[in-house]
């Protein structure tokens, strides 16, 4: 150890780069990255999904995909979309901004970092590898039991997703107990609990949400996974099994999986908008609590998802209103963005627009959710379009829009230069508009009895108009992401000429005090807070902004080393849980083995 | 930046789109839809139904209050060049416990009637019609234990009378849904779920599976056919003939008819039923395992033996029409891939010709 830290005394940091630095890294903006980049590309696969779902259901009747390619796309594209797609794009921002925005020069646990970047990468590759031996998951993302046993989907494609899930969710809980350890212990001096900024106090409550959702859907799956490897009952009634059970698991797993999506996103907003309304967040302590409370009670609604299995009059009244009362925090949230932007001087910027404009989606996504709390209007409402109407305002409109708020926002702090201006707005309105034409007629369509999951739907419903609106508005959709990576490579080839000063948006928290992008070590002496807004008490002290930090040589920092093991131990993880789907014990020994040796080299290779 | 000047510029384009938006939705409601949840016609989906249009009240107000708030407050507070730095406000207490209390006192509104209306629906009426409903990979079978009917596919009840569905799957998970009269439950296995209802509109009413059940899930069709008391027990008494469920199936011999002709459509027809398979999996009246097949409830195909009084087929994949049996019986894999309906091997012209015209007599 100690030697390792003279030879960084001795030797300044040369700039790291080729391929082997990004796959030895434990930098936690280079994972940061690696996580953007690898959900970005899954989210542009799920969305590819979802323009070939609305291409077939554009018509009655239509013949361009099978029954069998329909199901597949649409259990891909919505185990896509939450596992590969949105939860990782959240992980993007977790990993880049928590030790910016705490003042720390990295994760508590660098190597681990890496490690859930690689599992989690490993885990998405696996799924979609199902794709090319044309066994993709086919049961529904939500793969409710007993089509999930042997007797009705004897085929891999179940296999593909329990294995593919259970690897993904081990990056998971890595990752949370790594962010959980960082944000408790890293913090900057005078960085008390409550002077953290919003989006780290969100980014804290998702990761005890995963520490405690996780294993539960864990348990599930092996269940699941006993019973098609080694035919054991847990959910086959025939051997005395429940149905029931997996969607107990399943859903106590499942609903704070939605405010997993839905948290971090909140975080986001409630930095961008006191920043472009040039006034602190409305109500910070209301914002906490209700966002802690959100979390609390969302571990007490999950049977919400299941009104239509007849679970009795009490069941139904207790679920229903525990979910009810869930709007109360949301609507606190809510009132308290607008409180944020009442009386500012909004400066409408892109990352702005695509603030608010998650304000106004999200509302629509909340309202219809009170509507299906209710069980009785649920009972005709559940598996319907309606509903996914529903949830495409919240993870789309909500999620999605801010989650593109927050790269608009950001993107300077990560790359060094900013993102145009006009193609952002462009790019705004497009997604906006076509939003709400893909999404909006969904509630008509499903209240006027068209079921969620059909390949194709006969003509003399009345199904037709509203389908061919919602697929002219998914391929306006598609066209907004073109716009989106039209802005990308514009806005790169142009880095060089238009440079991003270290704090281009008048910034209230730490990461705009440091270079834009940061150098590897964040923060060369580390920062001292006395309030919420540290940056804006730094300005505000200085009567003016501050100067463009310098760049420093970094001697004497101390950084670790980067490493191979949190790569080879993944693969020995991912090895271990496909042995039980191909290849037999052989095979998990093989994983087990290469585990062991990765891990046993990890421990005792001097972290630097 | 020159993109600026082709953009919608003002945020109060936002107030326009949504009011567009809003416009384009509701002229959705016009039209015809069969299968909507929107136009309730019997007692238990008008208890929905008016409990829904409730909350959908309150979500409109919330919605203009709310949005209005949102848009006029981007209006309002848009910088302007030379803007001093506006009033450093923290959060307000006051302000703040009255726009939590609000929505909760909303809430009750819309939870108090919420309650009623799940121990109203929650009651299983007595002296009610009871159908079971079972669900199979993919066609609903319905059997009335009273009446001693087993049917598919298509629902008949008597108009006025409350009806009581008891249901279950003999595979894996479906939800019946009947959006006119009822709403929709999920079926299991290992228990019955139920539901009721009181059809006062004559017709046929479509429904369809709700629960993802597999590949053919798209084609779970059913329908409500409701008839006028009269017309309803004619119906009964029409498919009591040869039903599984009276005396196992087998029909007492009517000694006053002439006996039948050796080489008859039905003759024929029954033989070849036997012949070719059909008879594994399919009741039939007249045929030797009519009544035996039915105690179990997995893999077996519907009812055959009043096929010809049923106006769709295959799970509402078809109209019951000659053309489309013969396609049917060519191809089954063909039209409705991964189904059940299997022939264990392809059938001639020739049979199929005696299928078709044999199935069209079993009225």
């Amino acid at each position: 150890m100690a030697t390792s830290a003279l030879e960084h005394v001795q030797a300044p940091a040369a700039p790291k780069t080729g391929l082997w630095s990004w796959i030895t890294t434990v930098d936690h903006k280079r994972i940061g990255i690696l996580y953007g980049a690898s959900a970005f590309a899954f989210l542009l696969i799920g969305g590819l999904e979802a323009l070939l779902i609305r291409w077939q259901l554009r018509i009655p009747e239509n013949n361009f995909l099978s029954a069998e390619t329909y199901n597949q796309l649409f259990t891909m594209h919505g185990t896509t979309m939450i596992f590969l797609g949105v939860m990782p794009l959240s992980a993007m921002f977790f990993n880049y901004l928590i030790p910016l925005m705490i003042g720390a020069r990295d994760v508590a646990f660098p190597r681990l970092n890496a490690f859930s970047y690689w599992v989690f990468i490993l885990g998405g590759l696996f799924m979609n590898f199902s794709f090319l031996v044309n066994a993709a998951p086919n049961a529904g993302w939500f793969g409710y039991a007993n089509l999930t046993s042997t007797q009705f989907s004897p085929g891999l494609n179940v296999d593909f997703w329990v294995i593919g899930l259970q690897i993904l969710g081990i990056a998971s809980l890595a990752a949370a107990v790594n962010f959980l350890v960082t944000i408790v212990n890293l913090r900057a001096p005078g960085m008390k609990m409550m002077r953290m900024p919003m989006f780290v106090w969100m980014s804290l409550i998702t990761q005890v949400l995963l520490l405690l959702a996780f294993p539960v859907i864990t348990v599930a799956l092996v269940l699941l996974m006993l019973d098609r490897v080694f035919g054991t009952g847990f959910y086959v009634p025939s051997m005395g099994g429940d149905p029931m059970l997996w969607q107990h698991l399943f859903w106590i797993f499942g609903h704070p999986e939605v405010y997993i999506l839905i948290l971090p996103p909140f975080g986001m907003v409630s930095e961008i908008l006191p920043v472009f309304s040039r006034k602190p967040l409305f109500g910070y302590a209301a914002m906490v609590f209700s966002g802690t409370f959100i979390a609390f009670l969302g571990f007490g609604v999950w049977s919400h998802h299941m009104f239509a299995t007849g679970m009795g009059p009490v069941a139904d009244s207790v679920f229903s209103l525990t979910t009810m009362l869930i709007a109360v925090p949301t609507g606190v949230k809510i009132f308290n963005w607008i409180g944020t932007i009442w009386g500012g001087s909004l400066q409408m910027k892109t990352p702005m627009y695509f603030a608010l404009g998650f304000i106004a989606l999200f509302i629509i996504g909340g309202l219809s959710g009170v509507m299906h709390a209710s069980p009785p209007a649920d009972l005709q409402q559940t598996d319907t379009y309606f509903v996914v109407a529903h949830f495409h305002y919240v993870l789309f409109g909500g999620s999605i829009f801010a989650l593109l708020a927050g790269a608009y926002y950001w993107w300077p702090k990560m790359f060094g230069y900013l993102l145009d201006e006009g193609i952002g707005k462009l790019h705004f309105w497009v997604a906006f508009i076509s939003m709400n034409l893909t999404f909006f007629p969904m509630h008509f369509v499903g209240l006027h009895g068209m079921p969620r999951r059909t390949y194709t739907y006969p003509a003399g419903l009345g199904f037709d108009w509203l389908n061919m609106v919602q697929t002219i508005g998914s391929l306006l959709l598609g066209v907004s992401f073109l716009i989106f990576l039209w802005n990308m490579l514009r806005s790169h080839r142009g880095r060089v000429a238009n440079p991003a000063p270290a704090d281009p948006w008048n910034g209230a928290t730490l990461e705009w005090s440091i270079p834009s992008p940061p150098q590897e070590w964040n923060f060369a002496e580390l920062p001292e807070v006395h309030g919420r807004d540290p940056l804006w008490d730094l300005k505000r002290a200085r009567g003016g902004p501050l100067p463009e930090p310098a760049l420093v040589s970094g001697q004497g920092i101390h950084l670790p080393n980067p490493s191979y093991w949190p790569v080879v131990t993944a693969v020995g993880v991912g090895v271990v849980l496909i042995g039980f789907m191909a290849g037999g014990v052989v095979v998990n020994l093989i994983g087990v083995a290469i585990l062991f040796f990765g891990a046993f080299r990890w421990a005792f290779e001097p972290a630097g | 930046m020159s993109l600026r000047k082709v953009l919608p510029g003002s945020p109060g384009t936002m107030a326009r789109l949504l009011l567009l938006v809003g416009v384009v939705a509701l002229s959705g409601c016009g039209g015809d839809y069969p299968q909507s949840t929107l136009t309730p016609l019997g007692d238990f989906a008008k208890l929905v139904d008016d409990l829904f249009s409730g909350t959908v009240r309150w979500a409109v107000l919330v919605f203009v209050l709310v949005e209005g708030a949102l848009i006029y407050a981007i209006l309002k507070f848009r910088a302007r060049p030379g803007d001093a730095e506006p009033q450093q406000t923290h959060g307000n207490a006051l302000v703040e416990v009255v726009w939590t209390i609000i929505p909760a006192v909303i809430l009750a509104f819309i939870a108090v009637p919420t309650v009623r209306t799940i121990f109203q629906t929650a009651e299983v009426p007595e002296d009610a019609l009871e159908i079971e409903v079972i669900g199979h990979q993919w066609w609903w079978e319905f059997r009335y234990p009273s009446e001693g009917v087993v049917t598919a596919t298509e629902m008949h009840v008597p108009a006025g009378q409350k009806v009581v569905l008891k249901m279950r799957t003999a595979d894996v998970l479906h939800s019946f849904w009947v959006p006119q009269f009822a709403a929709k439950r999920d079926v299991f296995q290992n228990k019955y779920t139920t539901m009721w209802f009181t059809a006062d509109t004559i017709g046929r009413f479509p429904g369809q599976c709700a629960e993802f059940c597999g590949i053919q899930h798209a084609r779970m069709h059913s329908w409500v056919v409701v008839q006028p008391p009269e017309e309803f027990a004619a119906w009964v008494t029409a498919q009591q003939v040869g039903s599984p469920l009276v005396n196992r199936g087998v029909v007492a011999v009517d000694t006053t008819q002439a006996p039948a002709v050796p080489d008859s459509v039905v003759i024929r027809g029954e033989a070849a039923f036997v012949a070719t398979g059909c008879i594994s999996c399919h009741a039939m009246v007249g045929t030797p395992l009519a009544g035996q097949l039915f105690e179990g409830n997995t893999n077996a195909g519907p009812n055959l033996s009043h096929v010809a009084s049923r106006r769709h087929l295959a799970g509402g994949l078809f109209e019951n029409t000659e053309a489309n049996l013969r396609r049917w019986l060519r191809d089954p894999q063909g039209l409705k891939p991964g189904s059940n309906m299997r022939l264990p091997r392809p059938l001639t012209d020739d049979e199929i010709d005696v299928l078709v015209a044999y199935l069209q007599t079993r009225q």
